[in-house]
C-alpha cells in the first residue's frame, strides 16, 4: 500500500502495492538545462551558494524546525513506499555504483522515519526529472559527489512525513493524542494504552491521512542510524552471491549481444568493411555497420547470442578506416607542444596583486613543470548498454549516470517524447564518471546498432558490450595537463607570489554544460582547486584549452586530479627551499581555513607526524609525504609514509586519512570511499598512464593499463572528523591528496622530486 | 558433446570446445554472477572452481571442464568455507561496486581450502590475479582472515 496515496490518480492496488507512478509533464534534457534549475554543477563543483538559495535543500544537518511539507515534499511516495508486508522501500533516485548511495539515501529516509533496518529495502528510481532531479544539477544524474548534498534532506522530510502519517493513522485507530504515540524501530505503540502495530499495519489507514502541513526533522541526538558505526549496506547480500544485477546481466528473450568494433583513431570514418570471415563463424547473426554523431565514432557490431561468437567475429572483421578526419596525436608531440603552450601567456584565470612583480623581490623562488597524462576511467564492467526498440517506445538497461539527460537524447534521436524512453536502472560496475556523457556516447551508439539491426530484421533486443580493449582505447580520458608554476616566498619563508600557467584540453567544451561551465574563456573544470586554499597575494594563473582531438571527460574528482598535486606539490617544494616542514608551512597558512586546518591536524596527529618514523630494513630509506585538499565541499588530508630500496622499488606503507564531509550519515561507507579512493589514486599515481602514437592508444588491456593489486595496497587508516555541517560527497574526495602526500614521502625518502605521473620507473633512473 | 557439471547441474556443450568457459557460464547457461572484466586472465572477474581448483574462466575452453565440476559463485554458499568467506564479506562490507566480487570470494574459498590460515604474504600471492577497480584490498584481506578464523 502506497502511504501516499491522495497523490495518485490511479486507485491503490489491492495486493498492497503501490500503483505505477502518475505520469507527470517531464522535461526534456536540453529544456532542464535552460531552465537552469538549482544550479548545474555535474561532475565539477557545486555551488553552495546555489544550494542555498534553493529552499528545498538548505539546512544544517539537525535543523528542528517545523518545515512545511507542501512546497518542500510534493511528493513523498517518490521517495518511500510502505508495504501491507511491513515492508519499507527507498527509492534510490543515484546510481549506485560502489559509493554506497543506496544505503546512504536508505539511511537518511529510514531514520527519520524510525523504521528497522532490517525491513528497508532500496529501489532504482526509474528517470523522471521531475520528481528526481538532482537538486544541484537541474537534471536526474550522479556526479561530483553531490547525491548526499542534494538529497539529504528531502530523503529525511520523505520519511519524516511518512511516520507522521503512520503516526496519526495510529492515533485515530487506538482514539488516543497522536502526540502520545512513539515510533520505534520499526513499531508503532502508544505506551498508556498498551496498543502496538508494525507499519505493514497500518500502511492502508496512513495513506487515508492528510500530509501534514510541516514536520519536524530530528536533531542530531535523536539520531538512530544516521551517524551509526556500523550500519550494513544494502547491497552486500546480492553483490556476494552473483544476483546483483549489472548491465552486462542483462539476458531477454530473443536478445542479441553486439560486440563492436570502433576506428583505431579518434575521428576515423569507416571505409570499407568485408565481413565475409566473421558471417562464416556459426553462431554469428548478423554484421551491422552503425553510424556515428556528436561525440562518438562509427564502427561495425557483430551480432550473436554468445558474446564470445560475437567477439570472435569481431575479431574477424577485415576494415578499412578513413583518417581524413582522425586525430594523429602523438603523446611525445603533443608534450612538447603543451611546453611550447606554457611558455605563452594563456586566457587569464585569475590575477591578484602583481605576481611577476613580486616574484622578483620574493627570497626563494621554486619554479616547476608538473605534467599529467592521460588516464582511462577503466571500470570493472567496460561499457555495455541494453536496448529494445518497440513502436512509439523504447525500453533502456542501463547503470545511468545521468538518467534524464540520455533519457532525453533518446528521445530525441527517436522524435519521441522522454517519457517514451524507460530506463532501467541496474547496479554500475564502476564507473567514475564514464558512464556520465553529457552527450550520450556509449548509450546513443547502443541505440544506433539496435536501430540498424532492426533495419535488418533484428527487431529484438541489443546488449552492446564494448570488450575490455574497446573501453580502453574508446577514449573520454582525464585529459593530460601540464602545470608551469613559479612561487616565492620571502625572507620569512611567507608564500608572496604565485605565477600559475595551465595547459590542458577542456572537458567542457563542445557540450550542452559549456555555457554554464566555461566563463571567459575558462573551464572551471581546468582550473578549480589550483592554488586553493592558500593565501597568496599575488597569484596569478592562466589557462591555455588546446584540442587534440582526443576525447576528454571527468575522471574521479576531475580537475583535482591535476591542480590538487601541482598545487600540493609545489607547496612542499617551497617549504623545502626555505626550510619548513611542510606541515607546519601548510598549517600556518590555513588560518581562514579551520575545516582545512582540522584534517591536516587530525592526520598529522594520527599518523604521528611529529615523531621519527620507525627505520627501514638494511638499505631501506623510509619517509612521509603530507597534503589536504577540499573537493566537492568535503576536506581530506592524508599523511602518506613510504619505504625506498637501494634498487629503486617503493613500498608504499600506509596511509592516515582525515575527512570532513559534513554530517557524516554512515561512517563506515565514508571509511570505504576513503580506502578506495586512495587505492583508485595510487594506481595512477604509480601506473596508469594512456599514450598515443599516430593517433593510436598503444594500451589495450590490464596489462599494459596497470591497475593496482592487493599487494600493492597500503595499510589504511581513516579518521572521520565530527561535523554538523550539510553532508557532502565521499566519492570523489579521498582522490586527490594521494599522489602529492606521496610525492612528498618519496622526496623524503630519497630526496628525489615527483613532477610527473606517475611515477613508474623514475625512481629505478 | 562435451558433458561436465555446474553446481551439480549437468551440461553439455555441442558447440566449438575452444569456447571460453566463461561465456559457457554466463550466455549458454545463464549464471551470470561470474563476470568479464578483461578476458586475458589479467582480473579474476572470472574465477570459477574446476573441480575446487580456482580457475580463470575466460583463458580456459569448455574441452577443459569435460567430465568435471565447475563451481560458481552462485553455488558458494553450499560450502563451510564458502559459507564463511560469504559471511565475512557481508559482515565487512567488503563491496562497493561489487563487480569483481564473484572473482575475489571464489578465490578466497580456493585459497583457504589449501591453506586454512594463509598470512598476508599467502593472501597477496593468492589473491594477486583479482583485480578490485574500487581498491577493496583493505577488506578483502582482513575479510580472508576472519573467514579463516570462522572456519577452522
Ligand atoms: S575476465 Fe578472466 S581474468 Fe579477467
Ligand atoms: S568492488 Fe568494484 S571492482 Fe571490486
Amino acid at each position: 500500500m502506497n502511504i501516499m496515496r491522495r497523490f495518485e490518480s490511479p486507485a491503490a492496488a489491492p495486493s498492497g502495492e503501490l500503483p505505477a507512478p502518475v505520469r507527470i509533464s517531464r522535461r526534456s534534457f536540453l529544456q532542464g538545462v535552460g531552465s537552469g534549475v538549482g544550479g548545474f554543477a555535474l561532475g565539477v563543483y557545486f555551488a553552495p551558494a546555489l544550494a542555498a538559495a534553493d529552499k528545498a535543500i538548505p539546512g544544517h544537518a539537525g535543523n528542528p524546525d517545523a518545515i512545511p511539507t507542501a512546497k518542500n515534499m510534493p511528493e513523498p511516495q517518490a521517495f518511500v513506499r510502505i508495504g501491507a508486508d511491513n515492508g519499507v522501500t527507498v527509492i534510490a533516485k543515484h546510481l549506485e555504483m560502489g559509493q554506497g548511495t543506496f544505503t546512504g539515501l536508505a539511511t537518511l529516509t529510514a531514520d527519520e522515519l524510525d523504521a528497522d533496518w532490517a525491513q528497508v529495502r532500496v529501489e532504482a528510481a526509474p528517470a523522471d526529472v521531475k520528481r528526481y532531479a538532482n537538486t544541484l544539477m537541474g537534471i536526474q544524474g550522479t556526479g561530483g559527489s553531490t547525491a548526499m548534498a542534494n538529497a539529504h534532506r528531502q530523503m529525511r522530510l520523505a520519511g519524516a512525513t511518512a511516520r507522521a502519517m503512520l503516526v496519526a493513522a495510529a492515533a485515530e485507530r487506538w482514539k488516543v493524542p497522536a502526540d502520545e504515540v512513539q515510533v520505534s524501530a520499526g513499531i508503532v505503540s502508544h505506551p498508556g494504552s498498551g496498543h502496538s502495530a508494525g507499519f505493514g499495519e497500518l500502511a492502508e489507514a496512513a495513506a487515508q491521512q492528510p500530509v501534514p502541513a510541516t514536520v519536524t526533522l530530528k536533531r542530531p541526538e535523536q539520531f538512530t542510524l544516521i551517524g551509526k558505526q556500523k550500519l550494513p549496506r544494502k547491497d552486500s547480500a546480492d553483490k556476494t552471491d552473483g544476483s546483483a544485477m549489472f548491465t552486462q546481466d542483462v539476458q531477454l528473450p530473443g536478445m542479441l549481444v553486439a560486440v563492436v568494433a570502433h576506428p583505431p583513431r579518434f575521428g576515423a570514418t569507416l571505409k570499407r568493411v568485408d565481413a565475409s570471415k566473421a558471417r562464416a563463424i556459426k553462431g554469428v547473426v548478423d554484421v551491422v555497420e552503425f553510424e556515428g554523431g556528436p561525440g562518438r565514432f562509427g564502427g561495425v557490431a557483430v551480432l550473436s547470442t554468445n558474446t564470445w561468437i560475437a567477439r570472435q567475429g569481431r575479431d574477424a572483421l577485415q576494415l578499412e578506416w578513413d583518417d581524413a578526419k582522425a586525430s594523429r596525436l602523438d603523446s611525445d608531440a603533443m608534450w612538447r607542444q603543451y611546453a611550447e603552450l606554457a611558455g605563452k601567456p594563456g586566457t587569464v584565470a585569475r590575477n591578484d596583486g602583481d605576481a611577476t612583480a613580486a616574484l622578483e623581490k620574493a627570497a626563494k623562488v621554486v619554479e616547476a613543470d608538473y605534467a599529467f597524462p592521460y588516464l582511462a576511467h577503466a571500470p570493472m564492467e567496460p561499457l555495455n548498454c541494453v536496448v529494445k526498440l518497440a513502436d512509439g517506445g523504447c525500453e533502456i538497461w542501463n547503470g545511468e549516470q545521468l538518467h534524464t539527460g540520455d533519457q532525453g537524447a533518446i528521445a530525441a534521436t527517436l522524435g519521441l517524447k522522454p517519457d517514451q524512453v524507460t530506463i532501467h536502472q541496474l547496479y554500475a560496475g564502476g564507473s567514475f564518471g564514464r558512464r556520465a556523457n553529457s552527450q550520450s556516447d556509449y548509450v546513443l551508439e547502443a541505440l544506433s546498432i539496435a536501430r540498424a539491426a532492426q533495419a535488418k530484421g533484428h527487431k529484438v533486443p541489443i546488449k552492446m558490450v564494448w570488450t575490455r580493449e574497446e573501453d580502453t582505447r574508446g577514449g573520454y580520458y582525464r585529459p593530460a595537463f601540464l602545470h608551469r608554476i613559479r612561487a616565492g616566498v620571502d625572507a620569512d619563508g611567507k608564500l608572496v607570489a604565485w605565477h600559475h600557467r595551465m595547459v590542458g584540453q577542456s572537458i567542457m567544451k563542445g557540450t550542452p554544460f559549456e555555457q554554464y561551465a566555461i566563463k571567459d574563456g575558462i573551464d572551471s573544470s581546468s582550473v578549480e582547486g589550483a592554488a586553493y586554499p592558500y593565501p597568496i597575494a599575488n597569484l596569478y594563473m592562466d589557462l591555455h584549452s588546446p584540442d587534440t582531438g582526443v576525447p576528454v571527460l571527468w575522471w574521479r574528482s576531475v580537475g583535482h586530479t591535476h591542480t590538487g598535486f601541482a598545487t600540493e606539490a609545489m607547496i612542499d617544494e617551497l617549504a623545502a627551499a626555505s626550510g619548513q616542514d611542510p606541515y607546519t608551512f601548510r598549517r600556518a597558512m590555513l588560518g581562514e581555513h579551520p575545516r582545512h586546518r582540522a584534517v591536516l591536524d587530525k592526520a598529522a596527529e594520527a599518523a604521528g607526524w611529529r615523531k621519527p618514523l620507525a627505520r627501514g630494513g638494511k638499505g631501506e630509506k623510509r619517509g612521509r609525504g603530507i597534503a589536504v585538499v577540499e573537493s566537492f565541499n568535503s576536506y581530506v588530508a592524508q599523511v602518506v609514509e613510504v619505504t625506498a630500496g637501494a634498487d629503486g622499488a617503493l613500498r608504499v606503507d600506509r596511509v592516515v586519512c582525515a575527512v570532513d564531509c559534513g554530517l557524516a550519515i554512515n561512517p563506515d561507507v565514508i571509511r570505504a570511499q576513503m580506502e578506495g579512493g586512495i587505492g583508485y589514486a595510487l594506481a595512477a599515481a604509480l601506473h596508469s598512464e594512456i599514450t598515443l602514437k599516430d593517433g593510436v592508444v598503444e594500451q589495450s588491456n590490464f596489462h599494459n593499463y596497470t591497475m593496482l593489486r592487493i599487494d600493492e595496497m597500503p595499510k589504511v587508516e581513516v579518521h572521520i572528523v565530527a561535523s554538523d555541517a550539510n553532508p557532502t560527497g565521499v566519492g570523489e574526495p579521498g582522490v586527490p591528496p594521494l599522489a602529492p602526500a606521496l610525492a612528498g614521502a618519496i622526496f623524503a625518502a630519497t630526496g628525489k622530486r615527483i613532477r610527473k605521473l606517475p611515477i613508474g620507473k623514475q625512481l629505478k633512473a | 558433446m562435451i558433458k561436465f557439471t555446474i553446481n551439480g547441474t549437468e551440461h553439455a556443450h555441442a558447440g566449438d570446445p575452444s569456447m571460453p568457459l566463461l561465456w559457457f557460464v554466463r550466455d549458454e547457461a545463464g549464471l551470470t554472477g561470474t563476470k568479464y572484466g578483461c578476458g586475458m586472465a589479467q582480473c579474476g572477474a572470472c574465477t570459477v572452481h574446476l573441480d575446487g581448483q580456482a580457475i580463470r574462466s575466460c583463458v580456459t575452453p569448455v574441452s577443459a571442464a569435460a567430465g568435471k565440476a565447475v563451481t560458481t559463485i552462485e553455488h558458494i554458499a553450499d560450502d563451510k568455507v564458502g559459507a564463511a568467506v560469504q559471511a565475512a564479506w557481508r559482515e565487512r562490507d567488503v563491496v562497493q561496486c561489487g563487480y569483481c566480487q564473484s572473482g575475489q570470494i571464489m578465490s578466497a574459498v580456493a585459497l583457504l581450502k589449501s591453506n586454512p590460515s594463509p598470512s598476508d604474504a599467502d593472501i597477496d600471492a593468492a589473491m594477486g590475479g583479482n583485480v578490485c577497480r574500487c581498491a577493496t584490498y583493505v577488506r578483502i584481506r582482513d575479510a580472508i582472515h576472519a573467514a579463516a578464523r570462522a572456519a577452522a
